[in-house]
């Protein structure tokens, strides 16, 4: 704020009395030089550390120096007995939060405090020592907290359960060894202390799905207590019944989630209602108790109430909109709520459940309402009715006239671009539409003061217009867009005359007249165009191509190339448009990464999000792309697979980190993609370290770092490892992330200069079997069978040992050696006592193998398997034989 | 195969705001770092005081959804409380949010009338109720006359000797009110 603005303000706020008026942060800064007073005045010392809060809270920062001048100052005031004083320095010490070097001043007064007869004192304590301690100071009180998790006092067990939710992020190990005490405090009687516990032990579980789903069994009977534990409760639960429902049949814990909704808490009633409306594949018989709860809430003289449950029905009307249809009545009287929010939600609800009778008189309730609404809700709207024309094609016509209405009424760029794109979408959809929707499109391109929307809707006339009745009718739109509009808009407008021109024969005269006078324009590029059009107009066949084919490639993609076809060197080439590769692409990787305050780098992205590009024959290209533009890579042959990326860090982790491995003919690559989640740490010369803990033929031959990685943009970093060619050498690597750490400060986006060296352990990674196999199915396994012929074979019997059926030994052998199963033969009838199973695949080298399994399991579930490979080379018949043995 | 869905969590508090009758920070607490800087905390504070403020919510707590967000709010005199979560969150937690703040705001004033003035002059204790009422966006407490009791240290000042000047002693009054209120 400008020292100008500030003195207006002051003015403003003369007449108004308050305790802060004038305030100044340098004067405050002085005045806490009482806290070094050897006769400490506790209440004028609460008053100064209001003040420096008050600033603190209008948004005024700091220096390091003012900081850390405060900091010490307020350290001294633990001196004083004063109660009130005491809970004022851990206010302050909490939003100063000092520097891990300045901490250890405060650590021994906050761990008195920690083991005080006092519980308030205690719980403070508690959650400013998690607040502002390192890993280190952390194993020092690591015993008293919990203790603190069991205390008797439910502030001291609170305070401790919420800091252990807290520092399981940064201090998973030391939070984790708390689980018995947790466990105890999920009992208690305190409903928060219940709440607090309940969480705290979920987070500590949620990646051992076996031990969520206990936890939920166990607490379903009954224990809890707390609403606000119930509600957690009811979330764990729906996350359990997702993950093992199937979709059929009796869905466990339903009925738990079904008495919640007799819960005396609406809180819990409505949380278990919802939890039911989004169960995976829910049946109208489970929706309808969570129905009626929530049609009880929308009359509720509460607004909360009304809103929560009308967007809960709002969004069940997506997927059922029969089971809503029996609120609609109590819809109807929402559509006059104050509440915009509600109004607005129960409007699209009926949309989504209203039938092709009550359109009409949806209609005419929706046009009072209209006018006295915000843009954005008025958008919602207009989308609810561009599905429900497209649901009832037959209204179209009340549907766009109430869009045309709309769109001539007054509103912001978004909402007539909702209103422009709904009727774009109703005339590609509703062939009848098309004649109302473009006279409308006409109208209000007239008047219309978006250029974005002139453009499109011009494109769409030059496209749509030709193919119509009377196309001559449209010529005076457009060229009135000629004569009145910005050069953007004219430019549209001359080439959508063009089109006309070129597909409409007896209009092409009276266009080119007017395309002639466009010779004249004063901007260059609708010149240009009207030169252009005139010449290929000329020619009908070259005119139809120019105008009306699509290039056939991604407009990104051929903008792209030519960029990089312009900044090179060999201009004395023509630049060919087969070389632009047509796949459309995802948000580049470069985008982000031109994001202000981040540096651009080293190892492009090349397209590939998060570095890992959407599944498919377009991932292996892009990989191609990536790895071709490291010139330590350029010299490794043709990438014969690459793997799909396996995760080395568990979810939610600091860093992320996944490797894809690429094999090449006499090496492998691995690429690590790292994603930093710590906002504040920049992350440089990022690598992975690769120790070779299993097998013995690979050697490691570059390392290529990643010079950068800030928070949120992922990087690679790469591995080159080689191996002795076509073999199929197995190993298995223990994996260390080595990075150097630079703190940023969150509000600048600066890193500090100075850095320190970090490690991160991740995951094993291995190389088996299924990296050196592409899956390539044959049409004909018994032809291909025979033709391979038996010169390279090998058979031989396994025992599989005890399985529970046939289906899980069958599939277990096909992910050991990763390849294609044919002719459908993956699936197992259910109960069957044999079956035989054919893959084929190419292996490194492209050799050609067939396999050929015949199971059979006998009454003690026992599975044997005969195995027979056909191959073109002994080797790897010999070699799939190894594999199995090893698996 | 089990689709993708988000992790679950415990209700999360995003931010809580006190604004003054023209928009204006009287007291503001963010418990995450979606409002990273100054200007986009100003910037959502200001958004949502112009899609509010005209809304009648004195009586009952009104709630919307705005940018991705929902806010329950109240409105008291010339004060201005809302209470934001995330856009899956449980409406009526947030609004048990919104009410034990409020309610525990009036328990501190005591007798006093809540408005800007009377706030402003006992800031220190709405800063302290912020922190007793949310801790780093969980929940802490809901129950107002426990929050006031705590911001109050009621029961921690047994062993003070009476000489001293303290705040907690310009806070017997609000115990008082404590009390009465426990006693109805």
């Amino acid at each position: 704020m400008n020292p100008r603005d500030k003195k207006d303000e002051d003015r403003d706020d003369e007449t108004e009395y308050s305790p802060f008026y004038g305030i100044e942060k340098g004067a405050v800064l002085q005045d806490s030089r009482v806290f070094n007073d050897p006769q400490l005045d506790a209440r004028r010392c609460a008053q100064v550390i209001t003040k420096l809060l008050y600033l603190l809270n209008q948004g005024e920062t700091f220096t390091k120096t003012e900081a850390t001048e405060v900091f010490f100052a307020v350290t001294k005031l633990f001196q004083s007995k004063d109660v009130g004083l005491r809970r004022m320095v851990y206010l302050m010490i909490k939003e100063i939060s000092p520097s891990s070097d300045e901490v250890i001043i405060v650590t021994s007064s906050l761990m008195k405090d920690m083991n005080s007869k006092t519980d308030l004192y205690r719980a403070n304590a508690i959650r400013v020592l998690c607040k502002i301690t390192d890993s280190a100071l952390l194993g020092q009180i690591e015993r008293y907290l919990k203790q603190a998790v069991v205390d008797k006092n439910v502030v001291v067990a609170s305070a401790a359960l919420v800091s252990g939710i807290h520092l399981l992020q940064t201090n998973p190990d030391i939070v984790r060894r708390w689980s018995n005490e947790v466990q105890e405090a999920v009992h208690s009687k305190a409903p928060l202390v219940q709440f607090h516990a309940l969480a705290l032990l979920h987070q500590i579980r949620q990646n051992d799905r076996l031990a969520v789903s206990k936890l939920v069994t166990s607490l379903t009977r009954g224990a809890i207590r707390s609403p606000l534990a119930q509600c957690l409760l009811i979330r764990y639960t729906s996350q359990v019944i997702h993950e093992s429902s199937n979709g059929q049949g009796d869905r466990p814990f339903y009925d738990f989630l079904e008495s919640c909704l007799r819960h005396k808490a609406e809180m819990v009633i409505f949380e278990a209602a919802r939890a039911i409306t989004e169960m995976r594949g829910v049946t109208s018989r489970e929706l309808s108790p969570a129905i009626t709860v929530l049609q009880l809430f929308l009359s509720s003289s509460k607004p909360v109430l009304r809103f929560a449950a009308v967007r809960t029905l709002n969004k069940v009307a997506m997927t059922h909109p029969l089971a809503v249809t029996n609120c609609n009545i109590d819809m109807e009287s929402l559509i006059s709520d104050q509440n915009r929010s509600i109004a607005t939600l129960a409007i699209t609800t009926l949309l989504k459940t209203g039938n092709e009778s009550s359109v009409d008189r949806l209609m005419k309730q929706i046009t009072n309402f209209m006018s006295d609404i915000a843009d954005e809700f008025k958008i919602v709207v207009v989308e609810a009715i561009r599905s429900l024309c497209l649901k009832f094609p037959q209204k179209y016509r009340t549907l766009m006239n109430f869009l045309s209405n709309i769109l001539r009424e007054e509103g912001g760029f978004d909402y007539k671009k909702a209103i422009v794109d709904s009727i774009l979408i109703l005339i590609r959809e509703i062939p009848d539409a098309k004649e109302s929707g473009l006279s409308h499109l006409c109208e209000f391109i007239e008047d219309c003061e978006f250029t974005y929307l002139s453009t499109q809707i011009l494109h769409l006339l030059g496209n749509e217009g030709p193919k119509t009745q009377d196309p001559s009718k449209y010529i005076r739109f457009i060229y009135n867009r000629v004569i009145l509009e910005n050069a953007t808009v004219r430019a549209s407008a001359v080439s959508a005359l063009a089109k006309f021109g070129s597909v409409v024969e007896y209009l092409r005269p009276r266009i080119l007249v007017l395309l002639r006078r466009c010779l004249y324009d004063n901007d260059d590029e609708v010149r240009d165009r009207a030169t252009l059009y005139l010449k290929v107009l000329d020619e009908e066949q070259v005119a139809k191509k120019y105008l009306l084919e699509d290039v056939g490639v991604p407009l990104e993609n051929l903008e792209s190339s030519l960029r990089a076809y312009t900044s090179g060197y060999q201009l004395d080439e023509s630049f060919d448009i087969t070389s632009v590769p047509r796949d459309v692409k995802g948000p580049s990787a470069q985008d982000k990464k031109l994001a202000p305050g981040k540096k651009p780098q080293e190892v492009s992205g090349r397209g590939l999000e998060n570095g890992v590009p959407a599944a498919g024959a377009g991932a292996q290209e892009a990989y191609v792309s990536l790895l071709s533009s490291i010139p330590e890579f350029a010299q490794l042959g043709k990438l014969f697979k690459s793997s799909p990326p396996v995760e080395l860090t568990e979810a939610e982790t600091e860093y992320s980190v996944n490797v894809v491995k690429h094999i090449f003919p006499a090496h492998i690559v691995f690429q690590f993609n790292c994603t930093n989640t710590i906002a504040e740490q920049l992350l440089e010369n990022v690598s992975v370290i690769m120790e070779l803990t299993e097998g013995d033929e690979f050697a490691e031959e570059a390392t290529i770092p990643l010079k950068s990685l800030p928070c949120g943009a992922p990087g690679q970093t790469f591995v080159l490892m080689s191996r002795p060619e076509n073999a199929c050498a197995f190993g298995k690597f223990s994996n260390t992330l080595k990075f150097r750490v630079k703190e940023v400060d969150p509000s600048t986006g600066e890193a500090d200069e100075d850095g320190y060296d970090d490690e991160y352990s991740l995951e094993d990674a291995t190389v088996t079997a299924n990296d050196y196999v592409l899956q390539v199915a044959v049409p004909n396994f018994r032809n291909a069978w025979e033709v391979m012929g038996p010169t390279f074979s090998k058979g031989d019997e396994w025992t599989l040992g005890v399985r529970d059926n046939l289906n899980e030994a069958v599939q277990a052998v096909i992910n050991v050696l990763g390849m294609q199963p044919c002719e459908g033969t993956e699936n197992v009838p259910s109960n069957a006592r044999s079956h035989t199973c054919l893959l084929s695949g190419l292996f490194i080298g492209y050799v050609q193998v067939l396999v050929r399994l015949s199971f059979g399991i006998d009454p003690q579930k026992q599975v044997a398997m005969k195995l027979t490979v056909r191959a073109e080379n002994q080797a790897v018949c010999d070699m799939i034989h190894e594999v199995i043995g090893n698996a | 195969m089990v689709s993708a869905r988000k992790p679950v969590s415990a209700p999360l508090v995003k931010n809580i705001l006190l604004l003054d009758s023209e928009g204006k920070r009287v007291a503001v607490k963010y418990y995450c770092d979606e409002w990273a800087t100054q200007q986009s905390k100003l910037a959502f504070e200001k958004s949502v005081f112009t899609k509010t403020h005209r809304t009648n919510a004195r009586a009952e707590a009104e709630i919307g959804m705005f940018d991705g967000y929902i806010i329950v709010y109240k409105f008291v005199s010339d004060l201005l409380f809302y209470v934001t979560g995330g856009e899956d969150e449980n409406e009526l937690i947030l609004s048990t949010v919104l009410q034990a703040f409020f309610d525990a705001v009036g328990l501190l004033l005591r007798n006093n009338v809540v408005e800007k003035r009377t706030v402003l002059e006992n800031l220190d204790l709405i800063l302290l109720c912020l922190d007793e009422l949310v801790d780093g966006g969980i929940i802490l407490e809901t129950d107002a006359n426990v929050v006031a009791s705590r911001v109050a240290m009621r029961g921690a000042d047994a062993d003070l000797p009476l000489s001293e000047q303290t705040i907690s002693q310009a806070l017997a009054t609000a115990k008082e009110t404590l009390a009465r209120s426990l006693l109805k």
